[in-house]
């Protein structure tokens, strides 16, 4: 025999989905998000996207290269979704540096100082924009205003959020009523046309992107619509039992962080449940917490939050929430 | 209704592309090497010496022990040494060499064409010669027909399965049998009811072969009791645990066997085997086998004589593409990579598979992402990726406890796993220690 023939354990073939497929998935589906974001704020999208692509990525050589001694991987595609999504959960204003810190605290505190990739029990993404929104509590809490200054960078034009605006207004004692007077309609909030972070803002372009994720199979269904639904039922109970007092449930899915978050930041897969039983439990809890930060806490918002927390909850559930083995209830007739 | 297992499951591409190439004899070899174990089981012990002149047919070897099975000369022609051979995974194995004279069969087998409808033996006969002939599963497993027809005391069969299922990638001799050898399978899954005391039995078929399904479904308003059931299109669902939940909803529970819930799987190359053991005489010395691939210029299902080497089946399909990187024993998922082609054919063998080099290849291994895919499609409800480590780390008790003896060995964890890691190699390694633990806490 001349050739040589290669001898390995089956199985020979393997799925089409490789990490890297995953990975660039979840890229090509933020495209009609970042379209979106382009329109409403201009320039600023822009920069703040590619400076936090780019150094997530630089950092993720450089810390491998020079601190871990390990191969580089950046060509499994998981640095530049954490750039894309931190960039997609900020102020499209963000001064660079603030992103460049962030991108470190990002690659370097979310994701190698556990080891790299699938190693972090957080969202390396959530945990740099959180560390930012520790930091730098005003820059990150201006946000600048829709279709108004697609030319200027730092200098946008900047206003609350709808959120922002609800919080401040209930805080004042007047009633959600009050506030929903000053906010855009649910058409324009659909459509993303709302002060906010630069990729939360189109509910519309982010479901486009979900779908094309679930066509894919990326992802399945069962985090996004059940944080969703979870926010949308806890929302409607209270908006029912005093309609002066709080928002409607449909405010409250289209503003913020809940799309974004939802789809793209709870599905991370290496922080989020492995089994489906697992994953609705997880998306629950985050909707509930989400809710509760919203309408309780100190903050406009608590996707993120609700997010990070129930990161940390994930092993637990993986620990407890397993799948039923075949034969293990066996009832047989 | 179509009907499938409930849990798991994946969906490589099928490539059945030998599925239009109808059943071709492959001539005679020169030579034949004829393992004596190609049985799970004791291997045969032989009873041809050196020297000695065989017919085809006859017996060259008796089934040693209770689970064995009997082996026979596939030609006719001269003993030339009993020795070791290859088999399909690289072990040496005691073989009967024969070099090939003419094609003199042994009288008492039949071999007009015709359909024999006419069920003559009686059950225990029935049995009895299934054993003679050498009868062995041929889907795969290889295990001795006659024992599983042999049903303990106290067990009930109520569900006779007949495995059409063929859900391996790439494999087409078990459709191609239903398709030219229609008859003779309902013929044989009527022997194997009378043998069962039963009158009923299910063909569970996959839903990608409507030409089989139809051409069973029309000849079964003649064999009363056979229902033909069209399966949706999942692997493994050719396995046993899965045809047989697909088929009764009846879960084999963990350690189990198909008996436990009634239930008995024939692969129908084994039932065309059965028919032709108890209505011709004939026993199992040649099969239906899949020579296929990409770039194979003339994808096949050769009938082949065991102990053929497997260079003259892929000479047959038109020679070894240049393009080819590994050549598989087998299905893509399940099949055995071979590491040269004078490895002879056994019963087990149903299909030849040759893969392209740049497909031969092993991916890089990224680190888990703990997607969750391989818990996803895991048909037994297992955790590959807490399995693999565990196994890494020698941590056998733990693996225990995590039923790893439960891994069917049906790859869709690694299949699916998008950071390539290769999970079942380390589960199989698992299985290998935890099961050798397992067998010595038994001795007292
Ligand atoms: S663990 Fe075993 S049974 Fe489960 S998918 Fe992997 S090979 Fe199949
Ligand atoms: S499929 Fe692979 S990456 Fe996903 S959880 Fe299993 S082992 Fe990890």
């Amino acid at each position: 025999m001349s050739k040589i023939l290669t001898v390995s354990p089956s199985p020979h073939v393997t799925s089409d989905q490789s990490v890297q497929h995953l990975m660039y998935g979840v890229v090509l589906s933020l495209v009609p998000a970042f379209l979106v974001s382009l329109y409403m704020f201009g320039i600023g999208a822009v920069i703040v996207t590619a400076i936090s692509i780019l150094s997530c990525v630089v950092f993720e050589m450089l810390i491998q290269k020079y601190i871990m001694h390990t191969e580089i991987s950046i060509r499994d595609g998981s640095a530049i979704v954490t750039g894309l999504l931190l960039a997609f959960n900020l102020p499209s204003n963000l001064p660079w540096w603030m992103i460049v810190l962030g991108s470190l605290f990002a690659i370097g505190v979310g994701k190698m100082a556990y080891g790299g990739l699938g190693c972090n029990p957080f969202n390396p993404a959530l945990a740099g924009r959180v560390f930012l929104l520790i930091s730098f509590p005003v820059h990150m809490t201006t946000w600048p205003l829709p279709l108004q200054s697609r030319i200027q960078y730092l200098d946008a034009v900047s206003g609350p959020t709808p959120l922002g605006i609800l919080k401040e207004t209930v805080r004042s004692g007047a009633t959600a009523a009050d506030a929903l007077q000053q906010i855009p309609g649910h058409m324009q909030l659909f459509m993303g046309q709302m002060g906010g972070s630069l990729g939360e803002i189109s509910a519309i372009a982010l479901i486009i992107g979900f779908f094309w994720l679930l066509y894919k199979k990326i992802i399945t269904w069962h985090i996004p619509v059940t944080m969703i639904a979870t926010v949308f039922i806890f929302t409607g109970i209270l908006w029912l039992a005093e309609p002066a007092k709080y928002a409607s449930p449909l405010f409250h899915i289209l503003t913020g962080g809940v799309m974004l978050g939802a789809i793209y930041m709870a599905t991370d897969l290496v922080t989020s449940p492995v089994t489906k039983a697992g994953m609705v439990i997880y998306a629950v809890f985050i909707g509930l917490i989400t809710v509760v930060i919203r309408i309780f806490g100190a903050y406009p918002e608590g996707v993120s939050f609700a997010i990070l927390i129930m990161n940390a909850f994930v092993p637990l559930i993986n620990k407890y929430i397993r799948p039923k083995r075949f034969g293990e209830e066996v009832k047989n007739g | 209704m179509i009907r499938t297992f409930n849990k798991g499951g994946v969906h490589p591409h099928e490539n059945k592309i030998s599925a239009r190439s109808g059943i071709q004899g492959l001539p005679v070899p020169g030579s034949v090497a004829i393992i004596l174990s190609q049985h799970l089981g004791a291997p045969a012990k032989p009873v041809v010496n050196r020297g000695d002149e065989v017919k085809t047919g006859q017996i060259i070897a008796k089934g040693d022990g209770f689970i064995s099975s009997n082996v026979h000369a596939s030609v006719s022609g001269k003993v030339i040494k009993i020795d070791v051979a290859d088999d399909v995974s690289g072990y040496k194995r005691p073989a009967v060499f024969i070099e090939v004279s003419g094609d003199e069969w042994l009288d008492n087998i039949i071999r007009d064409g015709s359909v024999d409808r006419e069920i003559k033996l009686n059950g225990t006969e029935i049995i009895n010669r299934i054993s003679e002939s050498g009868i062995v599963g041929l889907g795969g497993a290889t295990f001795p027909s006659h024992v599983k027809l042999t049903i303990p005391r106290g067990k009930k069969v109520d569900n006779l399965i007949i495995n059409g299922v063929e859900c391996e990638p790439f494999l087409t001799a078990d459709h191609a049998l239903m398709l030219e050898k229609g008859e003779e399978l309902m013929v044989g899954v009527k022997i194997l009811m009378k043998a069962l005391n039963l009158n009923k039995a299910v063909i569970g078929i996959e839903n990608n072969k409507p030409d089989a399904i139809q051409h069973l479904q029309s000849l079964s308003a003649q064999y009363g009791g056979i229902q033909i059931q069209p399966l949706k299109v999942k692997y493994p669902q050719g396995g046993e645990k899965q045809l047989i939940k697909a088929i009764t909803g009846r879960e084999i529970p963990s350690g189990g066997l198909p008996m436990d819930v009634g239930a008995l799987v024939f692969n129908v190359g084994s039932v065309f085997s059965i028919y032709e053991a108890v209505q011709k005489n004939k026993p199992l010395f040649e099969r239906i086998v899949t020579v296929t691939g990409r770039s194979v210029s003339k994808p096949s299902n050769l009938r082949v004589r065991i102990g053929t080497p497997v260079s003259a089946l892929i000479e047959a399909a038109g020679g070894l593409p240049s393009d080819t990187g590994k050549i598989i024993c087998g299905g893509p998922m399940m099949g055995k990579a071979l590491s040269n082609t004078e490895i002879p054919v056994v019963k087990g063998t149903s299909g030849i598979l040759m893969l392209p080099d740049s497909e031969s290849r092993r991916h890089k291994i990224l680190p888990c992402v703990r997607c969750g895919k391989c818990v996803d499609v895991c048909p037994m409800g297992l955790e590959p990726y807490l399995l693999m480590p565990l196994s890494q780390h020698d941590h056998f008790d733990a693996l225990e406890r995590a039923h790893v003896m439960d891994c069917i060995e049906c790859g869709s964890c690694s299949y699916i796993c998008p950071a390539r890691r290769p999970l079942l190699d380390y589960i199989r390694l698992a299985k290998a220690n935890v099961g050798k633990i397992i067998r010595t806490r038994r001795k007292p």
